[in-house]
């Protein structure tokens, strides 16, 4: 099922949450709504499952006006962030509610294989009996999204689906969650704050910011383009230098950088922590080490710029360097923003 | 190896504690049911199988019933409504349900059987209706409804207060209606406290006193409720036989604390972790 959000907005008291949202989403697609606390992200998630109504503009579902039907009528499954699970009824029931209370009738032969059905899905079979207060979170993230699925909806949304589970289990989730998508074709929307599990899991990412979208695209097109420093920064760990732009091109310490498209006057390179080399002699940007932390998987170098910029890069495990090591970084990639203005 | 508290004094709290309850709780229950096992056993089943002491539970009992059910539809629905709606005096409601609780109950007795008595501001309206309240066992349920109300208001209160809006967003978006939702998640969430709410309130009920005695009329074989037989046993000096009606009341609270107790237990089976 295709969904079409048309300029959507939506006020809380005298709060714009979201500020005019257009947005289609193709049929049996895989997208992240990414943005920070606040970017209107969970709004969008629940005015499209109707649990919230949009004040302006209008989502369609296909060819059909969805945005005046209530949830019960939607035909979406929705994931809680923190499960809602009903927690007097055994997994089994908590699967089957959605077929027991639907106007189509099913006899209990009907549910009762449909339940071992989704047990199967999402690899919980023998525990259909516990309640929810027996099983872990990994497992009751599991039943919700199977009770979710139980309706056949047309389209799956889930708000934070793995946000309240540690680490590890957050990523088996995550490869799970897609292995279901792709098994099933299902359309699904989910929100998340975490961009890491958004890129690996989404066909296409779509980032806001104060209940705008700022840019939208595959997982590739928005790491390697990123239109606006909000959304580089957003995307992972960045070093800020400032430059002189001209011509296309940023100057700073010696090294030229392509600045396409970038005004003339003060800029600001960003580079990711892999994209920047160190060296004993120039050129390049002078920069002094204050530390050095080591990691599983390299050396994480904190330094400071003659202009007392912070830096943060990783060098070969094997590299030499420590605290107090004066030197020259270069920059093998970045990316050239207009300088923003930055409260003190 | 010895466990530690977190909390220190678990011996002297425990110590303190036991001592309180024995010596105001169980030492004068152990009286009563002492004075009442000094008679001897014709003596005390002549007593409290007499006539006029059966008439007493059945009024006491049935009006108890009563009260109890009623309230717990209005004490439920008072709850819900206070928990979820905001309207301009729900504060002062709010405060107004545990009047119940501070006012002496003679003073609510009073006052209610000033309202109802023919010439009160309901009574000559029921009058006209051909419904008599002061005087009869409606007035005992009355006052009893009026003294019981808080229990189940207070009890339901903070458990509908803690339910998670989100179970009733799930049941909606699997497309159940409100009746569904609020009769298959809403109501067994409730039921633990409205369980609790309703054993105090029933065993409130059995034990009003104050409230009733202006209300009831007080007629032998009729509108005379068990606490008042065995006030008028005392006044009697007949100490043995006001031990002995009060024991069937006691035995009646106990037999229904247990089972209330039992019900819950059932319907909180589900928090129990595995």
């Amino acid at each position: 099922m295709k969904i079409h959000l048309e300029n959507v907005v939506k006020t809380f008291e005298s709060f714009q949450a979201v500020k005019g949202v257009s947005l289609d989403i193709e049929s049996g697609e895989l997208v992240a709504l990414l943005g920070p606390s606040g970017s209107g992200k969970t709004t969008i998630l629940r005015m499209v499952a109707g649990l919230e109504y949009a004040d302006g503009g209008a989502i369609h579902f296909g060819d059909q006006d969805a945005t005046d039907i209530p949830v019960r009528d939607r035909g979406v499954g929705f994931v809680f962030q923190h499960y809602a699970l009903f927690p007097h009824m055994t997994v089994a029931d908590n699967i089957a509610f959605g077929m027991k209370v639907s106007k189509v009738k099913r006899d209990r032969a009907a549910i009762d294989s449909r339940v071992a059905d989704l047990l199967r899905l999402v690899r919980l079979e023998g525990l259909g009996d516990r309640f929810p207060a027996q099983i872990s979170g990994g497992q009751r993230q599991r039943v919700a999204l199977a009770r979710a699925l139980s309706v056949d909806p047309k389209v799956l949304l889930l708000d934070e689906p793995f946000g309240a589970l540690d680490a590890n289990v957050r990523r088996d989730l995550r490869r799970w969650l897609r292995e279901i998508h792709s098994e099933l074709g299902i359309t699904t929307l989910f929100v998340t704050h975490d961009q890491e599990e958004a890129l690996d899991l989404a066909d296409r990412v779509v980032i806001l910011k104060d209940g705008q979208i700022v840019q939208q695209g595959t997982p590739q097109e928005v790491c390697r383009d990123p239109k606006s420093a909000f959304v580089m920064k957003f995307l992972g760990d960045a070093n800020v230098i400032a430059a002189e732009v001209k011509d296309g091109r940023a100057h700073v310490g010696g090294l030229s950088i392509e600045a396409a498209g970038v005004a003339d006057g003060r800029g600001e390179l960003y580079a990711r922590p892999r994209d920047i080399d160190w060296s004993v002699e120039g050129p390049g940007i002078a920069a002094e080490i204050t530390r050095v932390l080591d990691r599983a998987d390299g050396r994480r170098v904190l330094a400071t710029t003659g202009a007392g910029e912070a830096l943060e890069f990783d060098v070969e495990p094997e590299r030499v360097v420590k605290a107090g090591d004066a030197g020259f970084v270069t920059l093998r990639r970045a990316k050239v923003f207009c300088a923003t203005l930055r409260l003190p | 190896m010895r466990r530690r508290n977190v909390l220190p004094g678990l011996p002297l709290s425990l110590g303190v504690t036991l001592f309180y309850v024995g010596l105001i709780v169980v030492l004068p229950l152990a009286a009563l049911a002492f004075k009442a096992a000094s008679l001897g056993f014709e003596d005390y089943w002549r007593i409290v199988s007499s006539s006029r002491a059966v008439a007493s539970y059945r009024v006491t009992v049935l009006s108890a019933l009563g009260a109890t059910v009623f309230n717990l539809f209005f004490g439920l629905s008072l709850a819900w409504v206070i928990t979820r709606y905001r309207f301009p005096g729900r504060r002062i409601i709010d405060a107004v349900v545990d009047l119940p609780f501070a006012l002496p109950t003679a003073v609510a007795g009073i006052a209610l059987t000033a309202l109802f008595a023919n010439s009160g501001w309901f009574g000559s309206v029921l009058e006209g209706l051909g419904i008599k309240v002061a005087y009869t066992p409606i007035g005992i349920m009355i006052a009893m409804c009026f003294t019981s109300l808080p229990f189940i208001v207070r009890t339901v209160q903070p458990v509908l207060e803690d339910l998670d809006p989100a179970l009733e967003e799930a049941a909606q978006s699997l497309g159940g209606s409100d009746w569904t939702i609020f009769r298959k998640v809403i109501l067994p969430l409730l039921a633990p406290a409205l369980l609790a709410g309703v054993s105090l309130s029933f065993a409130r009920c059995l034990g009003e006193f104050g409230a009733i005695i202006f209300i009831a009329g007080n007629q032998p074989m009729s509108t005379e409720i068990t606490a008042l037989l065995i006030f008028i046993r005392l006044e009697e000096y007949d100490y043995q036989a006001a031990a002995a009606i009060a024991s069937v009341l006691l035995l009646a609270a106990f037999f229904m604390l247990a089972v209330t107790n039992w019900l819950q237990a059932r319907a909180l089976r589900y928090t129990v972790k595995g």
